[in-house]
């Protein structure tokens, strides 16, 4: 598995993107060069959270979904929804037309992402009875996942092995289809992803072998389609209480929300969102800063899965709606469709995942003495480098460039002060060092263009 | 190599820059995140002492392949008695101290517990001097 290449659902659009610094600025795990005037994201560093994506100006940062026809070529097509998604329909928009719509769109059977979370609250719950180094971490939020292992190597061993929601819900339909006696080459499972993190997650799962998922569908795409349908519909609003998606708890519901896990999980837990809070609150947990905490549930976005990059919605919006259909869910007293005794059992079996394994991308070098020495050199290097973070050499700060020339994947002189300097002491030729700027920022990346955004002939 | 961090007395926000930079470096040189766990608990300990009973200090910290060296220098009242220090539980933190979640009496011990030596001299009325090692090859 950690020899495998990674998957990622963020790609650059080197069309669209026109070279800055919003995506490389943002990145919490600097993964990011400007390279021949567009960003470049380095594999290995990459987590997946989608910040850049949530910064980049000119949306050329996309995330790679499959074709939708693609559902056709299965006889059962089965849409995986996480709850966020009906959460962003206000509440004259009732649950029954939002499924009337997705099945007019060609799926055959509609699955709450967190049909499961009552047996993996389950599971959670024993396995925190059981000998095990605390806190405990959720593998709810994959980027998460992805974050320890290359930032917090020391805390793997703090991940929780058990699956998150959507792996083992799309186990358990499969499963419960074939028992139905379907064919399973005519079953086709499809998750509709509120964010980058969780294809990544489906397409090459952390600690597990393979995929449950046939194909994963941006949420956004898949809102737009919806809402586009229900705002042309014969507008007489029917009262309908009737709660026709399967096996959801109002906790389920909650569940990909901030607080959704820590709330139903034992000893002190605390729920923290945003993924620089998070990598703040880790860095202190390492230090043994933070002492005390039994369950921690970490998430890489701003009001968790509400705030998902994929997401159209106002995540504020979203947040109380998804409160509010839960607190309707528990006046009716509804009691949610059992899952299976048997089916629980194979759910419970299939929630154990391999152990995470560390991955650090902080290293300068495999031998701590050549380490050493590198790290002198980056230490000299930044004698010399202003320390202005501007990022106009293509590395996200002075420190990433030293570590970068070091790594021999840049030059002093791509650092505009340097040159500056270089040009004044007669070592550099402005010529070349217009050649040296063009190498990052693209050709002619610095003539006038009135077109470019926020420029006078912008949108003509 | 050496790293230098000032660390100002009374600041409890800034208690752990030093611990945080050297958990950096440390990662950056590849080292064992048990050890890198170890070194860097004993040096926050260091400098929450230094932030919650001197006026100011210094710390020098001093990596090669085969060990860390941690200096924790202050300006501060001094330690009357290191072997009552030394114990669990026993805490001259004031009550405002106390109060922000430190002054536990578990500061020195932690750190002798996770160094592989610990070296404390103090004069009353000047301040103290901990050194702590770290080995890396077992």
């Amino acid at each position: 598995m950690s020899e495998q290449q990674f998957y990622h659902a963020l790609k650059v659009d080197k069309d669209k993107c026109f070279g800055c610094v919003h995506c490389m600025n943002e990145c919490p795990t600097d993964a990011i060069r400007i390279r021949d005037g567009v960003a470049t994201i380095r594999k290995d560093w990459c987590i997946d959270c989608g910040e850049c994506m949530k910064a980049c100006p000119v949306d050329a940062i996309y995330v790679e979904q499959d074709d939708f026809d693609d559902i056709f070529n299965y006889k059962f097509r089965v849409a995986i929804l996480p709850s966020v998604f009906i959460g962003q329909f206000s509440k004259q928009i009732n649950v029954e037309e939002i499924i009337e719509v997705l099945h007019g769109l060609g799926f055959t059977h509609i699955i709450p992402a967190e049909a499961t979370v009552d047996v993996i609250n389950q599971a959670m719950l024993e396995a925190y009875d059981s000998e095990v180094e605390k806190p405990l971490i959720t593998t709810f939020c994959p980027s998460i996942v992805r974050l320890i292992q290359i930032r917090f190597p020391g805390l793997v061993n703090n991940i929780l092995p058990i699956s998150p929601p959507i792996d083992s819900t799309a186990t358990y339909y499969r499963k419960r289809l074939i028992d139905e006696g379907k064919n399973p080459d005519e079953i086709g499972i499809f998750y509709v992803t509120p964010c980058a993190s969780k294809i990544a997650t489906v397409k090459s799962p952390e600690g597990q072998d393979n995929s449950s998922v046939d194909g994963v569908i941006n949420m956004d795409f898949l809102y737009n389609k919806v809402f586009h349908i229900l705002n042309n519909r014969n507008k007489d609003i029917k009262d309908n209480d009737n709660y026709n998606l399967e096996f959801i708890s109002p906790k389920a519901l909650k569940w990909s929300l901030t607080e959704g896990e820590s709330t139903n999980m034992k000893g002190r837990c605390l729920a923290i969102d945003e993924i620089h809070n998070v990598i703040k609150f880790l860095n202190k947990v390492e230090n043994d800063e933070i002492i005390n905490v039994d369950f921690l549930e970490l998430r890489a976005c701003d009001q968790s899965c509400a705030g998902g990059v994929l997401l159209s919605e106002n995540r504020f919006l979203t947040v109380e709606r998804m409160k509010k259909r839960a607190e309707h869910l528990e006046e009716l007293q509804l009691v949610p469709n059992e899952i299976s005794f048997d089916h629980q059992q194979f759910i419970k079996e299939k929630l154990t995942i391999n152990s995470i394994k560390p991955r650090s991308m902080m290293g300068l070098d495999n031998d701590m003495a050549t380490a050493i020495k590198k790290m002198e050199r980056v230490r000299r290097i930044m004698c010399f480098l202003p320390g202005i973070d501007c990022g106009a050499c293509g590395s996200p700060s002075c420190e990433g460039l030293a570590r970068d020339i070091v790594l021999k994947d840049a030059n002093l002189s791509n650092c505009v002060f340097m040159q500056r300097m270089m040009e004044k002491s007669k070592k550099l030729d402005p010529q070349h060092s217009i050649r040296i700027i063009e190498k990052t920022w693209g050709k002619d990346r610095l003539d006038k263009d009135c077109y470019k955004k926020g420029a006078k002939n912008e949108g003509i | 190599m050496d790293f230098n961090y000032e660390v100002e007395g009374g600041n409890f926000a800034k208690a752990g820059y030093a611990a945080s930079n050297v958990k950096k470096v440390l990662k950056q040189l590849n080292v064992d995140p048990k050890v890198i766990k170890r070194v860097v608990v004993a040096l926050y300990e260091g400098e929450v002492n230094v932030v919650a009973h001197a006026y100011k200090g210094n710390i020098r910290v001093d990596i090669d392949t085969e060990r860390i060296i941690i200096e924790i220098k202050d300006e501060g009242p001094g330690i009357p008695d290191i072997d009552l220090a030394m114990q669990v539980g026993y805490s001259t933190a004031s009550a405002m101290v106390r109060e922000m979640g430190f002054g536990a009496g578990m500061g020195l011990p932690n750190m002798k517990r996770n160094a592989d030596s610990l070296n404390i001299s103090s004069t009353v009325g000047k301040g103290t001097v901990v050194e702590l090692t770290t080995y890396l090859q077992k």
